[in-house]
């Protein structure tokens, strides 16, 4: 009888009972923090991009919608070139970690690399420096990644060419 | 799995989604409960301030050992961008399932999808404004405090509910392969993971392009990636010689080699203290119930004056150790006849800002090294690091350490 029940539930709702508590109470528990925040403090009516509730939607859009197809575009093109190859190492994953280093680092440091911040970034520091050497430094630190990638390729290369064929890495081997 | 997108990776699957899941399980906690702790230790200053059932249990944050704020902090800002490149993975290796056709096949799944746009939008959102906050870009608008504590709440309310949906999975999945196997594969012995028959949204592709990558090498990229980041981040808490390693973060630039050549988190010139409001016609007010005592820096400089070695450490992670000689602060609570003090309200020269006053739990007073300096590294502060008279408690956050002290009230009997 209970077997039945809880079967009809679940064909009903989708999961089990539990499943259905721990909803409601997650749900509950953003109810209290959105109205402990306020809803004057989540939405600006004057500067609506300056509104938290935009900038929360925002980051899973950018991610999820930009972030996302662009790197696996950017992804696709680069191992569609690779399909063709008959070079006995794989260049592609000596082009993506150089480059998602750059890409990471990027992420991580924008503001002072693209010289954001302004003001507050002097009045917090006071440093004589401004944010000049930021842009030249990751710059530097781009062309070391792809210059290490570059150079590995290289020695793994000639490695390849001195072994006989048979030996190699080659994709679609068992 | 129902989907309008072909999904070529051979690499996704149960198994690897969980063994970025766990790195984040024990990780993400330590995150979470530093940030909190952080509130905590703003004491009456944190802010936002009203904030409900939504804090740690408080106390009195303590003042041993003198690199606890240093520590927590340190670990906040540092855990949270070393963790970077293992979240972004993380939503890479489930990505399908956010294009999967109908969006929800049930109630139960509709409200999970609610569930998981709290932990994803929650950690992207604390990821976006605390990235932006370390480096001063807040062209966000709002506040960055009320934002990144409530957003890390229901960043934490999706965590626990996920976790708890979905821990019985990620063990299932872990014993269904094996992490030694994997590392010792290579990329062309790479194989999809088995298609779980009864799982139609599984993450295996049906149709998968040919390995470019082994397992093994996707984890030296994701934990290649978080090396980086933390080479390039740990400088600015760890200080000394390992700061010029931070390449692009503020902190870690050179403050020259003086001894008063260190980071500072706000500027005279930002406070509006100037030269005239800190010479020789400045003076320290001390007070306690009806009794005022008026000093000024030489009178203050004919007490007993101590030397200690403190970190001062900023709610954005970095911090900085000195050396810091001053009046102990029980001390000049006793010149206004408080042998025992309770608490202190210390207030600034600064006359706007949300930290130009600081309230000092009894530890923070009575400390033997609790300090209204006068001098740091053998010399008088600088202007910008408070002179004439600065504060300095162990374990204090930064900012709690009032610069540029016009007076300070002292609690008890």
């Amino acid at each position: 009888m209970a077997s039945t029940t809880g079967t009809r539930w679940s064909r009903a709702y989708g999961a089990s009972g539990w499943h259905l508590v721990l909803m409601l109470a997650s749900l509950a528990l953003v109810g209290y923090v959105v109205a402990t925040v306020g809803l004057d403090a989540l939405w600006d009516p004057d500067v609506w991009w300056q509104s938290m509730a935009v900038w929360f939607v925002g980051a899973v859009v950018l991610h999820d919608l930009v972030l996302f197809p662009v790197y696996a575009l950017a992804d696709r093109l680069l191992a569609r070139r690779r399909a063709g190859s008959t070079a006995r190492v794989p260049l592609v994953n000596h082009v993506r970690v150089p480059t998602l280093a750059a890409a990471l680092t990027f992420l991580l440091f924008f503001p002072g690399i693209l010289r954001r911040g302004g003001d507050t970034y002097a009045n917090a520091t006071g440093l004589d420096q401004d944010q000049d050497p930021f842009l030249v430094r990751w710059l530097l630190l781009v062309l070391a990644a792809y210059l290490l990638s570059a150079t590995l390729y290289a020695v793994r290369s000639v490695r390849a060419r001195r072994r006989p064929r048979a030996a190699t890495d080659l994709p679609g081997s068992p | 799995m129902a989907s309008p997108i072909r999904w070529r990776s051979p690499l996704r699957g149960p198994w690897l989604t969980s063994v970025l899941g766990s790195v984040l399980l024990v990780s993400m906690p330590i995150v979470i409960v530093t940030g909190l702790l952080s509130y905590v230790a703003y004491g009456e200053q944190a802010r936002p301030a009203d904030v409900g059932w939504l804090h740690l249990p408080t106390f009195d944050w303590p003042t041993d050992p003198s690199w606890l704020f240093r520590l927590t902090q340190g670990l906040h800002v540092g855990l949270g961008l070393v963790l970077m490149p293992v979240v972004l993975a993380k939503l890479w290796s489930v990505i399908p399932r956010l294009f999967v056709f109908p969006p929800a096949r049930s109630v139960a799944q509709a409200l999970e999808r609610l569930t998981l746009l709290m932990l994803v939008g929650g950690l992207l959102f604390e990821i976006v404004t605390g990235v932006l906050n370390i480096q001063y870009d807040y062209v966000f608008g709002f506040s960055f405090y009320t934002a990144h504590y409530y957003g890390a709440w229901v960043f934490v309310v999706g965590f626990v509910s996920h976790v708890a949906l979905k821990l019985p999975t990620m063990v299932r999945s872990l014993r269904s392969g094996s992490l030694r196997e994997e590392l010792r594969t290579r990329r062309a012995d790479t194989t999809p993971e088995p298609i779980d028959p009864e799982d139609p949204d599984s993450l295996v592709p049906t149709d998968p392009d040919a390995p470019t990558m082994s397992r093994r090498g996707l984890f030296a990229l994701v934990g290649g990636g978080s090396l980086l980041t933390f080479a390039l981040t740990a400088g600015q808490t760890i200080g000394g010689p390992t700061r010029q390693l931070a390449l692009l973060l503020p902190r870690g630039l050179d403050s020259g080699d003086g001894p008063n050549d260190f980071p500072v988190n706000k500027t005279a010139d930002a406070a509006a203290v100037d030269a005239a409001s800190t010479g020789s016609s400045w003076r320290l007010s001390l007070e306690a119930g009806d009794t005022t005592v008026t000093l000024d820096r030489e009178q203050l400089l004919d007490l007993a004056q101590h030397t200690a070695v403190l970190p001062i450490a900023c709610v954005e992670g970095w911090s900085t150790t000195q050396t810091w000689t001053g009046v102990r602060l029980r001390d000049l609570a006793a010149q206004v006849g408080l042998a025992e003090p309770t608490g202190a309200y210390v207030e600034s020269l600064q006359e706007k800002g949300a930290f130009k006053a600081a309230d000092l739990n009894a530890g923070q007073v009575t400390h033997d090294d609790a300090l209204l300096a006068l001098q740091v590294n053998g010399v008088d502060l600088s202007l910008d690091h408070g002179f004439p008279a600065r504060i300095i408690v162990p374990a204090m956050p930064g900012v709690l350490n009032t610069k540029w002290v016009a007076s300070i009230r002292f609690e008890g009997a």
